[in-house]
Parts: structure tokens; C-alpha cells; sequence
């Protein structure tokens, strides 16, 4: 009687294929579009890699796809060593009311909207006199990419025993030698994913990214918005694919960090 | 050996971060808020918000919101309820989180191919005989789009909730007697409530500031909160009316997270 209710119904498949028919389909027509010799996504000419062609000729795009990937090395690099004080300071901090206060702040940019992080930092940016462009952009992509690091890193702190600590103290190392024999090898895991979160969300943010950027520079993400907001160009398709390939990859190293190192939950991204 | 300042002199780059781009940029949008276009102190701002314009706005956002967030819970709870029954659940449950990973504007855009005039949507249309329809930059098309976009992050939570329910209670209220509705819900519904309450608060506060969806897919007929705040930014450059909006924003996104919090989320 009570199995009657684990197993699941042709129906029930029914649906789920129908959920994730609808939820890959927009990504394979994007990418099959990619390949039309055509130039529209509704009329399938013929099998090409003309626009592929085109995307490596381009070196505006070429540079742009440098300058994201700049960004995004570095202020995930830089976040991480912020994000990883920051989490240590949270842990070392004695009152419980100023650990939860610490916290409070640290989630405040999580929740945030994109639109309210990107705004409230253009006015920043223009009051400090931070010219707009590549600093601006970095900036705030290590900015909003602290949190999710101390995040990250904070769990695998509460996990360590303090008993550990103290047998070093007592054995007479130096409280650098505790962090960097003891504490950081240990927390090393939630520093990778952490790394590896800052560095996915600075690849795929748009709206902070859109509000900070000037003039002369973009990224990836802008830059396809303000193709896309023209209509549809069979560009951006072979882009889509090879942006489709890398997230790919992407996630099979995400998979295979968090399978090593049960990190707590698997990564949704923000939006 | 070593003084407390010294000792805790690699708090500094962390803390300096919290008072430079946690704390600094609220009140300098609160402040901002209060400079009409000419840059003179004034409430002007605030009169305006509230005239009928902005007021409609807001609600007609906030219906946005609404709809986006029980689509996008209309679907996910059935299809997370589904996922924990499937045989390797891990592994379903990445596949429905790797589309969350494309990049936003990448999908957004696959739905102007999808949804255009000739698209693959009106192919089916005629197909079917109803004939083709004008999809995209419809109520319609916002709408599916976002909860599209939406619908990982609303299973997430909602899947984690029902993988942690006791299948003993099932049990416990099939032997006594309750049909699958009855069990439903008084038992799996109020015991998932809290996965349900975090996906809704992880879909509701995006879907009303993003602003590249209704600038994409809705043309400029739908504008949320976050599509005025972007153009008062950007296109009017009236910073203040902007700020003003964007505070209303945040009062609405502390608002939500308190009613949706009631789970103390300690360390």
C-alpha cells in the first residue's frame, strides 16, 4: 500500500519530460540556429559555420571576450582573499550578536536586486570621482562577489574543531603558522568553490556590469544586450553555443568540487 | 607577543569593504533620494511617487511579481515533488539547474528567435490551426519568459524541503486513513512550507527589478521597478527620482524577506 505512492506514473514522466523539453529547447534552437547558413532563426537554409567564421574575425568581440575574462580572473581572485578574512573575521568574532550582525551585512548585497547594487554603486563610483570603465567594473564585481566567498568558506570553518587550533598553539606554532599549516589547508575546499562561485557569477552578470560600465568598455553580457536589443543576429548564436560549451565545463568542474567536498547545497546561480 | 591592533589588522580589508559597498551605498541612495533633477534639496521626489503615474506602476509591478512567482510555484512544486520520487534525484536536479547557468541574456534572446513573428512558436500555432499571433512583446511572453528563467531557482529550495520530508508520516497518515489530497495537505504541504516560502522570496524580489527582460522580450509595455529605476538611471539621468524608487525597492524587499523569513537562519 504505502509503496504505491514512490513509484512514479507515466503520467508523472509525461510531465517531467515536458519540463525539460521546455526548459532545453530554447538552449538547442539556439545553438542548432548557430549553424544555418541563413541568416534568419526561423528558416533552417543549410548547414554552415559561416558565423562562427565571423565571431573569430571579429576583434572587438575578441576583445571584449578578453576583457571579461580579466575581470573575472581577477576579482575572483581578489574576493577570495577578502571573502576568505572576511570569513575568518566572522568566525573569530566572541559575541554571538556581532557574528549575526557581521552576517546580516555580509548577505545584505546576496538579496539585493541587481538593479538597486548597480545604481547605488554608479553613485558611489561618480562621488569617489572613479572614472567609469575597466577599474569601476572590477570594483564592483569584487564587491558582489565577497559575500558569496565568506559563504562559501564560513561552513567549512564551523566544521573544524577548535581543539585543533589549540594542539597547534600548544605544540608552539605562531599564529601565522596556525593559519596558513592549519587552518587554511583545511578550508581549502570551500575556498575553491567560493573562487569558482565569484568567478561564474562575474561571467554572468549583466545589470551591476551595465550601470558601472562606461564608454569605452564592456563585457560579455552587455555586449549581447546591446546586440540582442537590435534584433536577432546569427552571431550571437554562434556565441550562445560556444558560451553553452564553456558553462558546460563549467559545470562538470562545479560537479565534481562539490562531490570531492560535500560544499553545502549545489550552486543555483543568483539569476 | 603581538598587541589586539596588529592581531586584528586583517579584519581590515573585509570591514573596509562592509562600510565602502554594503553601508555606504544604501544611504547614498537614501541621500540621492532627496535632490530633485536640478540637484536642490527637496521631497519633490517623494510627491511624485506618489502620484497615480508611479503608484500604478508599482502595482502593476507588483501583479507582474505576483504572477511570475505562482506560475513559477505552479510548476516547480509538482515537478520538485516528482524529482525526489526519480531514480539518481541528484542527477535530475542538476540537469534542471544547468539551464540557471546559461546566461540570462542568452535565453531571453532564444525567446525573440522563438517567439518572433515567423518564429517556432507561431509555426506551431498554424500547424495546430489556430494561425500565427503576435507572441512576443505580449504580457504574455514577459510572463513566460521570467517564470522560464525562474523556474530552477523556485525547484531548488522546494526540492530540498521534500528530499528532507520524513516518508515515515507519509505512511503514518496513509495508515490512518487519509486520502493523497488530505495527506497533501495537511501533512507534505505544511511541512514544506519553509522550501516553498524561499523559493517564492528568491523569484518575487528579481521579478520585479529586472529590467533586460521588459526591455527584451515585453518591448517597453510592461515596466516594472527595476525598468524604471534603470531608466531614470540611465536615460533621464534623474538620479533622484531614481534613488526614490529604488528605496521604495528596499523598504518592498525587507518587507517581503521578513514575512518570508520566519525561520531564524542563524550561523
Amino acid at each position: 500500500m504505502c509503496s504505491v505512492d514512490r513509484k512514479i506514473t507515466p503520467l508523472s514522466k509525461l510531465f517531467l519530460l515536458i519540463i525539460f523539453f521546455i526548459l532545453y529547447a530554447p538552449i538547442f534552437f539556439l545553438v542548432i540556429f548557430s549553424f544555418n547558413s541563413g541568416e534568419t532563426m526561423y528558416n533552417f537554409k543549410g548547414f554552415s559555420l559561416e558565423w562562427y567564421r565571423e565571431l573569430f574575425q571579429d576583434t572587438r568581440l575578441l576583445i571584449i571576450v578578453l576583457n571579461t575574462v580579466v575581470v573575472a580572473l581577477l576579482s575572483a581572485l581578489l574576493s577570495t582573499i577578502i571573502g576568505v578574512l572576511g570569513a575568518l573575521a566572522i568566525h573569530q568574532a566572541k559575541k554571538r550578536q556581532t557574528k549575526n550582525s557581521l552576517l546580516s551585512l555580509n548577505n545584505v548585497l546576496i538579496v539585493s536586486p541587481d538593479v538597486i547594487i548597480g545604481a547605488s554603486f554608479l553613485i558611489l563610483f561618480t562621488m569617489a570621482g572613479i572614472k567609469l570603465g575597466f577599474y569601476s567594473v572590477l570594483l564592483s564585481h569584487i564587491a558582489f562577489s565577497i559575500p558569496i566567498v565568506v559563504l562559501m568558506v564560513l561552513p567549512k570553518l564551523m566544521e573544524m574543531s577548535p581543539t585543533l587550533i589549540d594542539a597547534a598553539r600548544d605544540l608552539g606554532a605562531s599564529r601565522w603558522n596556525v593559519l596558513t599549516k592549519v587552518i587554511i589547508p583545511f578550508i581549502t575546499p570551500g575556498i575553491f568553490a567560493g573562487f569558482f562561485m565569484a568567478l561564474t557569477y562575474s561571467f554572468d552578470d549583466f545589470a551591476v556590469t551595465f550601470f558601472v560600465t562606461g564608454n569605452g568598455f564592456s563585457t560579455l553580457s552587455v555586449e549581447i544586450y546591446s546586440l540582442a536589443r537590435r534584433g536577432i543576429s546569427l552571431n550571437i548564436n554562434a556565441l550562445s553555443a560556444l558560451l553553452f560549451l564553456f558553462t558546460m565545463l563549467l559545470v562538470v568542474i562545479y560537479y565534481f568540487i562539490t562531490q570531492r567536498n560535500k560544499v553545502n547545497g549545489m550552486g543555483v546561480r543568483k539569476r | 607577543m603581538e598587541n589586539k591592533l596588529t592581531r586584528n589588522l586583517y579584519m581590515l580589508p573585509y570591514l573596509l569593504w562592509i562600510v565602502l559597498f554594503v553601508i555606504a551605498p544604501i544611504f547614498l541612495v537614501l541621500y540621492y533620494s532627496f535632490f530633485d533633477i536640478e540637484g536642490n534639496v527637496s521631497l519633490v521626489n517623494y510627491q511624485k511617487f506618489f502620484t497615480p503615474v508611479y503608484l500604478k506602476m508599482t502595482v502593476s509591478s507588483f501583479w507582474y511579481a505576483f504572477l511570475i512567482t505562482a506560475f513559477s510555484l505552479l510548476v516547480a512544486y509538482p515537478t520538485a515533488y516528482l524529482l525526489t520520487k526519480t531514480k539518481h534525484k541528484q542527477l535530475w536536479l542538476l540537469l534542471i539547474i544547468v539551464p540557471s547557468w546559461i546566461n540570462l541574456l542568452l535565453k531571453a534572446y532564444a525567446f525573440l528567435g522563438i517567439f518572433g513573428t515567423y518564429g517556432a512558436a507561431n509555426s506551431f500555432l498554424k500547424m495546430i490551426g489556430i494561425g500565427a499571433q503576435q507572441i512576443l512583446f505580449t504580457d504574455f511572453s514577459f510572463v513566460f519568459v521570467s517564470v522560464y528563467i525562474f523556474i530552477p531557482f523556485m525547484i531548488l529550495p522546494i526540492f530540498n524541503s521534500l528530499n528532507e520530508l520524513n516518508p515515515t508520516l507519509l505512511d503514518a497518515a496513509n495508515d490512518l486513513g487519509a486520502s493523497k489530497w488530505t495527506t497533501f495537505r495537511r501533512v507534505i504541504f505544511p511541512l514544506t512550507i519553509d522550501g516553498v516560502k524561499s523559493g517564492c522570496q528568491v523569484v518575487f524580489i528579481p521579478a520585479l527589478s529586472l529590467f533586460m527582460l521588459t526591455r527584451l522580450i515585453a518591448g517597453n509595455r510592461v515596466i516594472t521597478l527595476g525598468t524604471a529605476i534603470e531608466q531614470q538611471f540611465l536615460v533621464t539621468r534623474d538620479w533622484g527620482m531614481g534613488s526614490t524608487i529604488a528605496v521604495f525597492l528596499i523598504i518592498i524587499m525587507v518587507f517581503i524577506m521578513i514575512v518570508t523569513n520566519t525561520r531564524k537562519r542563524g550561523v
